[in-house]
C-alpha cells in the first residue's frame, strides 16, 4: 500500500497545493544547477515514482545537522522535503517513543528491503564494544549495521558521520569512527559541515529521491555540486586577497573595511563547501561576511589542525607543537651560524697548513 | 734537475655538459623565486591601502610562484631526459650506489674531512659521496615531493576535472586534507632553503680547500684537478 504511494500523493495529502509543488520542482532544479527543462522531469518523477522512505539515525552527535535541516531556507522546501522523507524514525522529530519507535525500524527494514535510504547523523564509537553510545538499550553501532544492511544508499550527514568531528579529535577516547569505515558495502555520500548548510542537505536528499541515484561525487565522496570548490574560490572578499589587503588585527581599519581574513587564520583557502555562495539563514550571511574567518568545519579532522586563528598552523607530528616558519627560521639561522663557524675553522686550518708547508719548504732549502 | 716545469700540474675532465649547466642555473633561479614568493604567500606583506582594484600584489606573487614552478617542473623533466641521453655523470642525480661498500666508506671519509679529522679530501670526478647523497635526497626526491604537493595545491584552483586535478588531485585525500598538503609543502621549502645554504657554502669551501675545482666546473663544465696524486 505504502509502496504504491507517490511523492506527489504524499505531498497533496499533507496539504501542499499543486502550484506549490511545481514551484518546489523548479526551485530544486535551480538549486541543483540543472537546466530549466529538468524542472518538468522532476515533477514527472515525483508524480509517478513511489515514495522512497528515509530512515534518519542519530549516533554520537549534537543534533546540529537536524537543527540545520529543519531550518531549510525556503519554508516551502522544508515542508515538502519533510513530507517526502519518512518521519517514522528520526530521534529528533518522531512522535513515537520507546519500543514502539524501535519496532518501526524493523518494520521499515522488512517492508522496504533494499529500497530505503539511510541517513546517519553522528558516528558510532567502537571502543568498549560501542558502549559509549546507546540507542534503545543497544550500542548504536549494532543499530547502524542492522539498518544499513538492507538500505539502498547511505547519507553521512555532517562532519561527525563524514570524518569523525570533535568526538574523534585526538586522542579520540571512544574511538568514534566515521560511517564509511563501518559501512563499507553500500553506496555512501558524505555531506560534511558542522552542521552542513540546510539547502545543501535538502538539495542532496531531493536529488537522490527524484533521480533515484546519488549525485556525482568527488574523490572524498562529497557531492561535487556543493563541495566542488573552496570557500576561497567564491568568497566576496577574494579581491582583497588578490590585492594584498588583509585584516591584521581584529579591530583595525582593514577589519572595518572588510579586507581578507587570511592572516587571521581564515581556512577558506583549504575548505570545500558552499557557504560563500549559498550562505546561511535564508542566505543572510556566512562567517566571513560576519567578519570572522572560516574555521574549516567541513574538512577532515579540522579540530586537530591547530589554531583557528593561525594561517601557518602548528605541526603536531613531532610531538611538540611546532610551526614550520619558526622551525625553518631557527634551522636556517643555526645552519648560517654553523656554516660561518665552519668557514672560520677551515680558514684557520688552511692558514696553519700553509704556514706548515712554508716551513717545510724553508727546511728543504 | 730543475727544468722550470711547475710541480703543480692540473688535469681536467669534462663533467657537466652544457644542458646540465644551463639546467643548474635555471633551477637555482627558479628555486630562489619559489622560496621567496612561497614564503610571502604563506606570510603576506603588510596590507596595502586604498581600493582592492588599485593593487594585485598577492595575485602577482602567486603568478610568479606558479610561473617559476612550471619552469622548475619543465627543468626537472628535462633533467630526467638528459640523465638518459647525457654522459655518465648525468645519471648521478638519479642513482645512489646504496649497496656499494666503498660508497659508504668514502662517505664517512668525506664527513671526517668536513669535521677536520682528515688531512686531505679524496678526488672525485662527479659528486663526492656526501654531496651525491644530498643531491639525490634533496634535489631529486625533495624536488619530486615539492612538485607533487605543489601541483596538488595548484589543482585546487584549476578545479575539478582539470589535468592538474586528474594527475595530482589524489594527493590531498592521501595526505589528509588541503591544509596538511599546504603545511608539508611549506616544510619542504625550509628543507630546501637550508640545503641551498649548505650547498653554496660547501661549493665555495671545496673550490678553495679541496683538490678539484667546483664553481668554475658548473660554469665551464671542466673539472680541474690541482694535483696528480690519486
Amino acid at each position: 500500500m505504502a509502496m504504491t504511494e507517490t511523492f506527489y500523493e504524499v505531498m497533496r495529502r499533507q496539504g501542499i497545493t499543486r502550484r506549490s509543488f511545481l514551484k518546489f520542482c523548479s526551485l530544486t532544479a535551480t538549486a541543483l544547477g540543472l537546466e530549466p527543462a529538468l524542472a518538468g522531469k522532476i515533477a514527472h518523477a515525483m508524480e509517478t515514482k513511489p515514495r522512497t522512505p528515509v530512515l534518519w539515525l542519530h549516533g554520537l552527535e549534537c543534533t546540529c545537522c537536524s537543527e540545520s535541516f529543519i531550518r531549510s531556507a525556503h519554508p516551502l522546501v522544508s515542508d515538502v522535503v519533510l513530507s517526502m522523507i519518512s518521519l517514522d524514525y528520526d530521534d529528533l522529530i518522531m512522535a513515537s517513543a520507546g519500543h514502539q519507535a524501535e519496532a518501526i525500524l524493523t518494520e521499515i527494514r522488512e517492508k522496504y528491503k533494499g529500497n530505503y535510504i539511510l541517513a546517519v547523523e553522528g558516528n558510532p564509537p567502537l571502543n568498549q564494544d560501542g558502549m559509549s553510545c546507546i540507542v534503545g538499550g543497544r550500542p548504536f553501532v549494532e543499530q547502524l549495521k542492522e539498518v544499513a544492511s538492507d538500505c539502498k544508499a547511505v547519507i553521512s550527514w555532517g562532519s561527525c558521520a563524514s570524518w569523525g568531528c570533535v568526538q574523534a579529535a585526538h586522542p579520540n577516547p571512544t574511538q568514534a569512527t566515521p560511517v564509511h569505515e563501518v559501512i563499507t558495502d553500500k553506496p555512501l555520500i558524505k555531506v560534511p559541515g558542522c552542521p552542513p548548510i540546510a539547502e545543501v542537505m535538502t538539495g542532496v536528499i531531493t536529488y537522490m529521491l527524484t533521480f533515484d541515484r546519488i549525485p556525482e561525487l568527488d574523490r572524498q565522496g562529497r557531492p561535487k555540486m556543493f563541495y566542488g570548490q573552496r570557500i576561497h574560490d567564491k568568497c566576496y572578499r577574494r579581491p582583497h586577497f588578490d590585492a594584498g589587503q588583509f585584516v591584521e588585527d581584529w579591530d583595525d581599519e582593514g577589519a572595518r573595511k572588510g579586507y581578507c581574513l587570511y592572516k587571521m587564520g581564515c581556512k577558506g583557502p583549504t575548505t570545500y563547501n558552499a557557504c560563500s555562495t549559498v550562505r546561511w539563514n535564508n542566505g543572510v550571511s556566512f562567517p566571513i561576511q560576519s567578519g570572522h574567518g572560516c574555521i574549516g568545519c567541513s574538512e577532515d579532522g579540522f579540530w586537530d589542525k591547530g589554531s583557528f586563528y593561525d594561517h601557518v598552523t602548528n605541526t603536531h607530528v613531532f610531538g611538540i607543537e611546532a610551526n614550520a616558519d619558526r622551525v625553518g627560521i631557527a634551522a636556517a639561522g643555526t645552519v648560517g651560524v654553523a656554516v660561518t663557524a665552519h668557514a672560520v675553522a677551515s680558514a684557520v686550518r688552511r692558514i696553519k697548513q700553509g704556514a706548515g708547508e712554508h716551513h717545510e719548504e724553508n727546511d728543504k732549502t | 734537475m730543475l727544468t722550470g716545469v711547475p710541480t703543480v700540474k692540473q688535469t681536467a675532465v669534462y663533467v657537466y655538459q652544457t644542458p646540465v649547466r644551463i639546467w643548474h642555473w635555471v633551477n637555482a633561479l627558479s628555486i630562489t623565486i619559489l622560496a621567496i614568493t612561497g614564503y610571502l604567500i604563506a606570510n603576506p606583506l603588510p596590507t596595502l591601502p586604498g581600493e582592492a582594484s588599485d593593487h594585485y600584489l598577492m595575485g602577482n606573487m602567486r603568478f610568479f610562484h606558479f610561473a617559476a614552478a612550471y619552469v622548475f617542473i619543465v627543468g626537472f623533466i628535462f633533467r630526467i631526459y638528459w640523465a638518459i641521453v647525457g654522459n655518465s655523470h648525468s645519471h648521478q642525480l638519479f642513482t645512489l650506489p646504496f649497496w656499494r661498500r666503498s660508497f659508504w666508506s668514502e662517505l664517512v671519509h668525506e664527513v671526517r674531512w668536513y669535521a677536520f679529522l682528515e688531512k686531505e679530501p679524496r678526488k672525485y670526478v662527479g659528486h663526492n659521496p656526501l654531496a651525491h647523497l644530498f643531491m639525490v635526497v634533496i634535489i631529486t626526491v625533495g624536488g619530486l615531493v615539492m612538485i607533487v604537493t605543489g601541483m596538488a595545491l595548484y589543482s585546487e584552483q584549476t578545479g575539478l576535472g582539470s589535468w592538474q586535478d586528474h594527475l595530482f588531485g589524489w594527493v590531498i585525500p592521501f595526505v589528509g586534507q588541503s591544509q596538511d598538503v599546504r603545511m608539508w609543502h611549506h616544510w619542504g621549502m625550509w628543507v630546501i632553503v637550508v640545503f641551498v645554504m649548505l650547498h653554496v657554502y660547501t661549493a665555495i669551501r671545496e673550490d678553495i680547500m679541496s683538490r678539484q675545482s667546483l664553481i668554475s666546473t658548473m660554469i665551464s663544465g671542466w673539472r680541474m684537478f690541482k694535483d696528480d696524486r690519486p
